[in-house]
């Protein structure tokens, strides 16, 4: 027993003794970098602008200015947590039927070869062509924006977990089998931990085209969100408020994957889930 | 074995309290994967508690009957008895160590896994308790219960998977080349631990591996293997030197030879085998090495 010098238990790993001081600075330098890229970037945007009309291209400081006039009167605000609320909603309903569907297709090979050729073909129907259909079917209300935002959810997530149900490692398998699993103790207890990382990189794939959703969704069909947003500010030439959501739109996406990566790295991290 | 065993054990055979191993019989047994014939006509006979050593070159096919006691693949013929059942599936009575320790499962602690038999089990958590305490420490993992399998070197990892295995109360422990992937240093340091844990713990182990020193060490008895495809049984060495074994051991040694020459025979023949198929390669449409040519030898 000699031979297997013990580590410190500890999950966190650091890449070298001597590293945290290093980290920072290459953290630093990271977050450095960054700055000074969308620093340089609003500069060009600025530099570029001033050859144009407002109407053409808006200044970085017109859309301040517009960004300021959305936040006072609340429009924003109200933009942003309509498009949230359907994104969340609609994503989340998505992963809690995705998985379960993944998980069971994964298992049952006779319900995998029923519902392949409808995943195959929807699979190429991307949710903007069920816009129509969702307003005829659900109304113009909440419920059709929340139904399009799960069907883009669901097959990600579903196809993502039926990958990671078919890449268990059999040994695994084998292993839980001999120690005494039945079939469905091995479907919660081994392979569901097992698919986790590919769950969360469905959950995230979905979380991105679920912006795509929302906002075709909203531009033809809503009196508010982003998307609606974007649309309206056509009707008032303000082409500086098309900017506004737009940044708005990207924040936001940026916003739900930095948390999502943040909850999912510090409570699945013992599945294999690392950012 | 004297670990409280009042538990229900719902899928395991024979009497409960039974702890010492079982015997297995292993009758007239083909395996086939397709048309591939991994193993044919394979009998075999193992006594209650005895320690055997499947020793043969690689693909000969000795994991192939493993996992068919182990009930992981079902023979094609013949049939596969453990204790007074036959072995249809898999069963917590036959645990199996297996090379790879990706059969431990990362999202739990050494001592989560080493409990998964039992919970699965529906052994009440105050038994359970007891019972993983008692292999991790049997095994020397006792201070690292609360580490994950990545954070252990490949000896501590193979430690785990065993004391896992002994944690279900198995009358048989199927061991697939487990140290196979360890050092030459931490292989040696096992080969001993393992010696040490069959005799506390009775139980009756088949243990496949291609390095006729750890065999040595090891078996009660050494069943070499003919090179597949279609493999055998070839030769059944009984080996009953005191223990702790020593390789220099001029006994040891003669044995040693002997063994390197029944499995360098089989070797011999696998590339004979194979020199034959190069021959035929000019030939256009001959296949590849099938079945049939090398069964006709």
């Amino acid at each position: 027993m000699t031979v297997e010098a013990p580590t410190v238990p500890d999950r966190t790993r650091a890449s070298a003794p001597s590293a945290p001081r290093r980290n920072r600075w290459a953290r630093l330098t990271r977050i450095g970098l960054s700055v000074l890229s969308v620093l340089l970037g609003v500069l060009i945007w600025d530099l570029v602008s001033r050859n144009y009309t407002a109407f053409f291209l808006p200044s970085p400081r017109l859309t301040l200015e517009g960004a300021v006039e959305l936040v006072r009167d609340g429009t924003l605000w109200d933009s942003v947590s309509a498009s949230s609320t359907r994104i969340l909603t609609g994503w989340l309903l998505g992963v809690l039927v995705g998985v379960p569907m993944g998980l069971l297709m994964g298992c049952i090979p006779w319900l995998r070869l029923m519902l392949d050729p409808y995943i195959q073909f929807f699979r190429f129907v991307p949710p903007i062509a069920f816009v129509t259909l969702a307003i005829i079917w659900l109304g113009p209300g909440e419920a059709s924006k929340v139904a399009l935002i799960f069907y883009t959810t669901v097959f990600i997530v579903a196809l993502n977990t039926l990958a990671g149900v078919l890449s268990v490692n059999e040994i695994r398998m084998r292993a839980a089998r001999a120690l005494g699993a039945g079939p469905v103790r091995s479907l919660v207890s081994v392979v569901l931990p097992s698919t986790v990382p590919h769950v969360v990189t469905g959950a995230r794939l979905a979380m991105g085209n679920s912006f795509l959703t929302i906002v075709s969704a909203e531009i033809v069909a809503a009196q508010s969100g982003l998307g609606s947003l974007i649309w309206t500010a056509r009707n008032y030439a303000k082409t500086e408020w098309v900017f506004v959501g737009i940044i708005a739109l990207g924040l936001l996406g940026y916003l739900f994957d930095w948390i999502l990566r943040l909850v999912t790295g510090r409570t699945l991290r013992r599945y294999g889930v690392t950012f | 074995m004297t670990v409280d065993d009042t538990a229900p054990v719902p899928t395991r055979a024979g009497p409960p309290a039974s702890r010492a191993g079982a015997p297995i019989r292993i009758r007239d047994v083909d395996i086939s994967f397709g048309e591939f014939v991994a193993v044919r006509g394979a009998s075999l006979d193992i006594a209650a508690g005895e320690l055997v050593c499947l020793l043969g070159p690689s693909g000969c096919g000795k994991s192939t009957l493993l996992n068919a006691v182990a009930g992981f693949v079902r023979p094609a013929a013949g049939e596969v008895t453990c204790g007074d059942e036959q072995v249809t599936g898999p069963d917590v009575a036959r645990g199996v160590v297996f090379q790879s320790a990706e059969a431990l499962f990362p999202w739990l602690t050494v001592r989560q896994n080493v409990a998964f038999g039992p919970q699965m089990r529906g052994v009440p958590k105050a038994q359970r308790d007891a019972v993983v305490e008692r292999y991790l420490a049997m095994v020397g993992l006792a201070h690292s219960a609360e580490r994950f399998p990545d954070q252990l070197s490949g000896g501590m990892r193979q430690r785990a998977q065993l004391a896992r295995v002994l944690a279900n109360d198995p009358s048989v422990v199927l061991m697939d080349e487990p140290f196979g992937a360890l050092d030459a240093q931490t292989r040696l340091v096992m080969q001993v631990e393992l010696d040490r844990i069959w005799r506390e713990t009775g139980a009756t182990i088949v243990f496949v591996t291609h390095d006729i020193g750890e065999a040595i060490l090891l078996g009660d008895r050494i069943v070499t293997m003919t090179a597949g495809p279609s493999a055998a049984i070839k030769k059944d060495y009984r080996c009953d030197l005191p223990r702790p074994r020593d390789l220099t051991d001029p006994a040891c040694a003669a044995l040693f030879r002997e063994l390197r020459e029944d499995i360098g025979a089989e070797v011999a023949r696998t590339l004979r085998a194979q020199g034959l198929d190069d021959g035929h390669d000019g030939r256009p449409g001959t296949g590849h090495p099938g079945g049939e040519r090398t069964e006709a030898r």
